[in-house]
């Protein structure tokens, strides 16, 4: 009984990442091109400015379509713990950053950087969790 | 949670993949419960045991101290 690698949810979750970190480059590279050539003002300075944010939330809207979908339960309570991981890393980071930043002992960062935090710990909980598997053992 | 599946599964010399197939999960979920890394969710546990055909106290185990 042969059975795909790539659960269907998975495989929706795949395609939906690519299509939106395509999208992702398309508007980041058009919106600067329409901040650095228009000098916009306004509503649609505020709209244009927004526009890049969208398909990173969008990514956070395809995590949690995962976890919905996947019908196998190991593997959602692995990717629980997987987000659970990148968010304490990201606040424990971002908290700890907003005080040495108070306390003028590192610049500003924009606080976009949270969502970079919070990627790279789902790559840390990524990390965690392929340490807890067991080596490939015999059936 | 202690259970029985790798015995239950080499009598039937069946694969953890084709045990996987049977339950519709992955190989990786077979693997964790029968190493004890994972305790399945009631409704998974009784297709485990509607794939043995045995009541769930032959296949699942609680924990003892002693």
């Amino acid at each position: 009984m042969a059975r795909s690698k790539m659960s269907p949810a998975y495989r929706r979750y795949t395609v939906s990442i690519v299509l939106l970190m395509s999208a992702y480059a398309l508007i980041l590279f058009g919106v600067n091109a329409f901040f650095r050539n228009s000098a916009p003002s306004g509503v649609s300075a505020l709209l244009a400015a927004l526009l890049p944010s969208l398909p990173i939330i969008g990514v956070f809207v395809a995590v949690g379509r995962l976890l919905v979908e996947d019908r196998d339960e190991y593997r959602r309570s692995l990717l629980v713990r997987q987000c659970l991981i990148a968010t304490a890393f990201a606040l424990a980071v971002a908290t700890a950053w907003g005080f040495l930043e108070d306390f003028g002992q590192v610049r500003h960062m924009p606080g976009y950087w949270a969502t970079v935090l919070w990627f790279a710990g789902l790559g840390v909980g990524g990390c965690i969790n392929a340490l807890s598997q067991p080596k490939a053992e015999e059936d | 949670m202690n259970n029985r599946l790798r015995i239950l599964r080499a009598e039937r010399q069946w694969s953890q993949q084709d045990l996987a197939d049977r339950l519709d999960v992955s190989r990786q979920s077979v693997n964790a419960i029968e190493t004890g890394r994972y305790d399945p969710s009631l409704p998974l546990a009784f297709r485990i045991a509607d794939i043995f055909e045995l009541p769930l106290e032959a296949i699942f185990l609680p924990d003892r101290k002693d």
